[in-house]
Formats: C-alpha cells, structure tokens, sequence
C-alpha cells in the first residue's frame, strides 16, 4: 500500500542570509514553487493538496504561514493544512492525504529565515518552559553538552567530528544550493577556535534562510509527471522524551525507531542525513546502522545548508532526487526536530515500485 | 481506499481563565486522561498523536509539544504538530482522522489546548510583521466591521446577537465542563455591557480560556473493541483562501462555502438543515452564529438571523447550534475547534448530559481560524452509514 505515492518533483532555494527576504516566506516560495511545478509540467489547479511546515518564533510573529499562503495563490480557495515543524512532516501529512484518496497530486512546502534573529538563542525556548528555558540554555550549547558526552565516551573525536565537517563540504561543491562547501581539511579546521567547546564553527549548521518544496503524487499520476518517479517505500517518525535529563543522549531510538517503522529490510545506497552538527552525524549513522557501503549526505547536507523548517524536506528532496536521476536505486532521506535530535523522521524512497 | 474511522472517546478540562493548578503538560494530561478512559483505553493503546494549537507566541513556548511527548506518553511513538489559526483544533481532528482512514494507524489521540493565562494573545495577536497591514486590534477589532456589514446586507434587528449570547450562555450553564456559568443570564443584561468594538458587546465576546480537549479516533476494529457508543465521522473537510484580496467576501467567504460543499458532497447531505440535527460551530463573536448559518447553507443569504429570531438555533429548535454553550462560553482558543468536534461527537454517542439535543443522529463540527479563511469541518453520525 504504501508504494502507491511517489516523490515526483523537488526544488529548493539557495540557502543564504537573505537580504532579500522577509519573514513571511514569499520571496523564497514563489520562485521554488515555480521551479518544482516547471519541471513536472503542473500548476497550481493541478496541486489537490498543499501542506506547509513553519514557525512563528522563528518568523518572530503570530502566523507564519498565513502570508505564505499568498505564495501559492489560494485563490479560489485550496485544500490546505501547515505544521508548526519542519516541512519534512508537512510532507508526511500529504503522504498521509494522498493515502486517503482525497489527493492525487500533493505539495509540501518548508521555509525559514533562520537569520532574523540569534537562532541559538531562539530555538532555547522550545526546552522545558517551566524549569529549563528560563536558564536560556541555547541549541548550540545543548548540541555541545552531546558532542561532549560522546567524546568522554569514547565514541568519537574532535577529529572524527572534523572529517565530517571535510566530506560534507567536499560533497556540497556539486550543490548550487549550499551555503558553504569547497575542499578543506580536518587538520585545517581542527586549528581553528571553539564557538561552544568542543563545538568549533565547522562542527555547527551555518545559519541560512531558505525554502524547499516537494510534490508528491498517486499512483495513477506520477508517472506521467516523472519519468523516474522515487516510490515511498515506508514513511515513519518517532519522537523521543523532552527532558534532556532523562535521555541517554549518545543514542537516538526515535531514529532507530523510525527507520524499522519505514522498512530497514532492504538496504540503501544514498541516505541524505539532517544532521545540523558533525557529531549528530556520527550518532545517526549508527542509530540507523548505516554502513560505509552507505552514501551519506551527497548533497553535503545540512551542515552545509540548514534553513530552518525547510532543511529537513530539502533532505528527502535530495534522496528522492538521487533516485529520480538514476544515482541510485534506493535512498532515505531523514529529518530531525527538537534539541538533541528529539524527533525524527525517516522516508524510504525506490526506483521501483513494489 | 479510505477506511472507516470513528471517535472512540472524548475528554476535556474545566476550562477557566487561569488553571493556576497545572502546568500545560497538566492541562494537556487532564484531557487526554479523560479521552481515553471515555474509550475504554490507557494511554499505552495510542498509536500516535496529533498536537494542536494556535500561536505558540499564546504561551510563549516554541513547538511545545516537544516539552509535552512525555506527559502525553508519547516518547516512541509518532507526534505532528498542527497550526492552522484559530481552526486548528478543527483540522487535528481531521488530520488524526486522516491518519485512521488512510489505514497507517488504528487509534490516534487528537489533543489540543491554549494555556492563554501564560502570556498575553492581544500581544500576540498584535505584532506588526514588515510588509503586513497592520491589525493592533485584537480579533474583535478585526471582526467587527465584517459584522458590520453583514447587519447592512441582511437588514438583521440589532438585537439578534444578543439573542445568541444569552442562548450560548444559558447552554454553557448545562455544561460542566464550560468556563462561564452563565445560567441567569438576560437579553436585557447583554444590551447593558459595554460597547467593546460596535457591535459587539462585552457579553456577546467569547471569554480567554484556559483549556484542553482531546479526542480518540479509531478504525473499524477499535469501534468494534469499544465499551460505549463511537461517532462515525462520515465526512472530513479542509479549504484556506488568503486573508485579503480583491473580492475576498468577509462575511460569506467562499472559502467557507467550497469546504462546506465538499463536506455535504462527502457525507450525502442534500438538505443540510432537516438532515444535519445539531451544529457545533464556531461562533467568537454572537453576531458569527447568524452569518455561518448561511455561509454554511442552513439558511439562505440573508436569512440566517431569522432562524436565531425565532429561536430555532436553541436545543428543541430546527437546528440547535451551540448546545455546549460554544466558544461564546469557553474559548481556549488552540482547542476550541476540537472542542466543537468533540462536542459534536457526544451528542451522537449520546453523551452529551444536560445539553444532549434529544434523537441527535448527525452533527456538524465547524471550525474557523485567520481572517475568515481557514476552515476545517466534520460530519459525525451515530452510524458508520
């Protein structure tokens, strides 16, 4: 049942620090909505479903995707409905609508203008309202304490780290979309100072604004949209607990979870990992038993390119893309939530419809 | 293929204006406590759950259903979080439901809740974004020139949202659960409050609510597996439209009017007001009961007001609409939408206690949310049909 729906089409904005760009989305929608709908000959009557993923603390305001909406043209009106996540699960519940029959052809939109403010600072209120948040403990400073566990732990280096940050830069070179990339070495970024021990800039998503959209679509339309339609194959996510304290944080079972949930059966060539920091990278990878046979993040991922809300859809944008060109036969892509990857989603993707 | 999907059990708080007793994840467990004990269930038999809420800015929590996964008993399992404005609580009940029909879960806990007594929501309702058309007036301020001109297209008396005001308000002393006991209330008290925004009175505003409501939503096996009765949802709909443009109709959207369509279309619905018995609808302002009726096709253009004036919308009339006492009693905001599709499914399980509308077989649960523009609906019916 759950091949019947396929990824059909993907386009993302460039990630940046967007001028250019309000909070509201608008300006980074509507030409990446164009995008996806040119490269699969749609437009907007042909879109039965439209699902977005924003936040209004991030927008600084009360409804975020209430302007949003004028990027897609409600008018007259559409069947419509938004996450307060990262569009990664606005995808899901298109998924979700397509499954129920009421959609054919579904689209999924995330955006973010991380850099309207201190992000770090932000992204602190989402801890314990009562007894965290007032301490301000910022999401950088939370991934810090993670990343410094791991290292007590044995698990991995400040070098092992830093080879992350390398590969995923080297990876990014071949997207137009990324907001750093380029060839660099870990002994390079290893000189260079901490931001958040033992935190140092290469080991931290950049802070970018963006938007990614996906269109999804039943079985009866996506091959006449797609040549090579990605087939989900399993969709599924977890969330783990809010409190930091009472979590082992050097394990991820909400990932576990959702990849067993999603079909871990079958192996995977490409796995496009929303890992907004270089240890998390490590963790996930692990958490979901991904091997070196395994291609991770050939888009260089999000820590070459981390707009909020969008970040994690522009990951199974990415993996559904990997299929779609023939890269490869099977991928997953992944999002993450939450501090500390709290919530996590995996979205298995086939060349081949089963 | 869409499976059958029914609600299995209902819970809600005592909604007031400050539960000083609990904290959200509290509030959020005293619902979900009750929704499914109501099902026969533990907290352990869901599958997943859908959070909703208005601006998270109400409280001043980011995505709070983070903080919240474990008091929901929701670590290991799948959590969406819905905004959808105020018709939020409408469409977590229509995404867990979608959840049931698209056969990936078997029981889902729909929850939402405003905790409004954490922060200030006039606040945040009034911050200015750039390039936004400032509003800095509350949503009374917002709605009530739109009332305005419903009054000069239909020729409506001016007393007629007070008549809904004290219909609301007795209705709401029926219901234990509401936020304002309002039992005495008289036509002559709501014409003396004070002018808030012309029309619109003191008495005719829906309150600022602490509250949480939560739903369970089954399929075909979990209805059979049920102690009591379940409410069949024969239809689900969703539609949005921008907030301005030129044409937008404040009063009478098209938005409104396509979704309720499909809903009709959805449930076999034909002749809305002699096959539809009771109508939880979300009525903020009293004027909002008359001119829903008609965007929702109870009543001719124009026409809606005549059926509040001769007191068809009250328990016992052709169409009683608010038998829980509605947002004009209760308004938590995040979960007033679920809160009229909630209350739409006790009056079909029977449950509904001193408010119960008599032989109820089908009710309307309606939602509304931004300016006038997004809507989310369900038809629920004693019988899977």
């Amino acid at each position: 049942m759950t091949s019947d729906v396929a990824v059909v089409g993907f386009a993302q904005s460039p990630v940046a620090v967007r001028d250019d760009a309000t909070t509201s989305g608008v300006e980074m929608l509507v030409p990446t909505i164009a995008e996806a709908f040119g490269a699969c000959g749609l437009t907007k009557s042909d879109i039965g479903f439209w699902c977005s993923g924003s936040s209004d603390y991030l927008a600084g305001r009360a409804f975020s995707f209430v302007s949003a909406v004028d990027a897609i043209g409600a008018v007259p009106p559409t069947m419509e409905s938004h996450v307060e996540m990262d569009g990664a699960w606005a995808l899901y519940e298109a998924w979700v609508k397509v499954l129920t029959g009421d959609a054919d052809i579904a689209l999924a939109y995330g955006f973010g203008k991380s850099s309207g403010a201190e992000l770090r600072r932000v992204m602190a209120l989402q801890l314990d309202p009562y007894l965290v948040a007032p301490l301000w403990p910022d999401s950088v400073s939370v991934a810090a304490l993670q990343a410094r566990l791991g290292l007590e732990a044995g698990r991995w280096t400040e070098k092992d780290m830093a080879e992350v940050a390398a590969r995923s830069r080297a990876a990014a070179a071949s997207n137009p979309a990324a907001q750093v990339s380029g060839p660099v070495s870990a002994a390079d970024l290893l000189a260079r100072p901490y931001v958040a021990e033992p935190l140092r800039a290469h080991d931290c998503a950049p802070v970018g604004d963006g938007a990614a959209v996906v269109i999804i679509a039943s079985a009866a339309r996506a091959r006449d949209l797609c040549e090579r339609p990605a087939w989900i194959t399993g969709f599924a996510h977890r969330i783990d607990s809010g409190a930091l304290g009472a979590r082992d944080l050097l394990s991820v079972p909400s990932a576990a979870g959702a990849l067993a949930s999603a079909g871990s059966g079958v192996p995977v060539e490409v796995a496009e990992l929303h890992a907004p920091f270089t240890h998390q990278d490590i963790l996930l990878r692990e958490a979901m038993g991904l091997g070196d046979d395994v291609t991770v993040s050939p888009s260089g991922g999000a820590l070459c390119g981390n707009p909020m809300f969008a970040a994690g859809l522009a990951r199974i944008g990415s993996a559904a893309q990997a299929v779609m060109s023939g890269r490869a036969g099977r991928a997953l892509g992944h999002a993450t939530s939450g501090p500390a990857l709290q919530q996590n989603l995996v979205c298995v993707l086939s060349g081949e419809s089963s | 293929m869409k499976q059958q999907a029914a609600v299995l059990g209902v819970g809600q708080t005592r909604h007031r204006s400050k539960r000083t007793d609990v904290s959200m994840a509290g509030l959020c467990r005293e619902a979900a406590d009750r929704a499914v004990a109501d099902a026969g269930l533990t907290l352990a038999d869901i599958d997943a759950v859908v959070v909703g809420k208005a601006p998270d800015l109400f409280e001043g929590v980011m995505m709070p259903e983070l903080y919240l996964a474990d008091a929901l008993g929701a670590v290991g399992k799948p959590v969406l979080r819905v905004h959808t404005a105020g018709s939020v609580g409408g469409a977590t009940g229509n995404v867990a439901a979608s959840l049931v029909q698209a056969g990936v879960h078997g029981r889902v806990l729909a929850l939402a809740f405003e905790k409004q007594s954490e922060s200030n929501a006039m606040w945040a309702l009034s911050i200015a974004p750039p390039f936004s058309i400032p509003v800095v007036a509350g949503a009374g301020g917002y709605f009530a020139p739109h009332i305005r001109a419903y009054i000069r297209r239909s020729g409506a008396p001016s007393h007629i949202g007070a008549l809904v005001a004290v219909k609301d308000r007795r209705n709401g002393a029926l219901n234990p659960y509401a936020h304002l006991q309002q039992g005495d209330i008289t036509l002559e008290k709501v014409q003396a409050s004070p002018m808030l925004w012309d029309p619109v009175r003191y008495d005719e505003t829906c309150p600022s609510s602490d509250g949480a409501c939560a739903v369970v939503i089954g399929d075909a096996a979990a209805a059979a597996a049920a102690p009591g009765p379940v409410a069949w949802i024969r239809a689900t709909s969703m539609r949005s439209e921008p907030t301005m443009f030129a044409g937008k109709d404040h009063v009478n959207p098209a938005a409104g009017r396509e979704c309720v369509a499909a809903l009709w279309r959805q449930a076999g619905i034909t002749d809305p007001i002699n096959q539809i018995d009771v109508a939880e609808i979300y009525v903020p302002f009293s004027w909002y009961e008359p001119m829903w009726l008609e965007n929702l096709g109870f009543a001719a253009a124009g026409e809606g007001w005549r059926l509040t004036e001769a007191g068809e919308t009250a328990i016992g009339g052709k169409i009683p609409v608010n038998p829980s006492g509605g947002v004009l009693s209760s308004n938590p905001i995040g979960a007033s939408g679920l809160l009229r599709f909630a209350e739409s499914a006790l009056q079909v399980m029977g449950k509904a206690g001193d408010h119960q509308v008599p032989g109820a077989r089908v009710a309307l649960g309606h939602a509304y949310g931004g300016g006038s523009q997004f809507f989310s609906m369900w038809v629920v019916a004693s019988t899977p049909g």
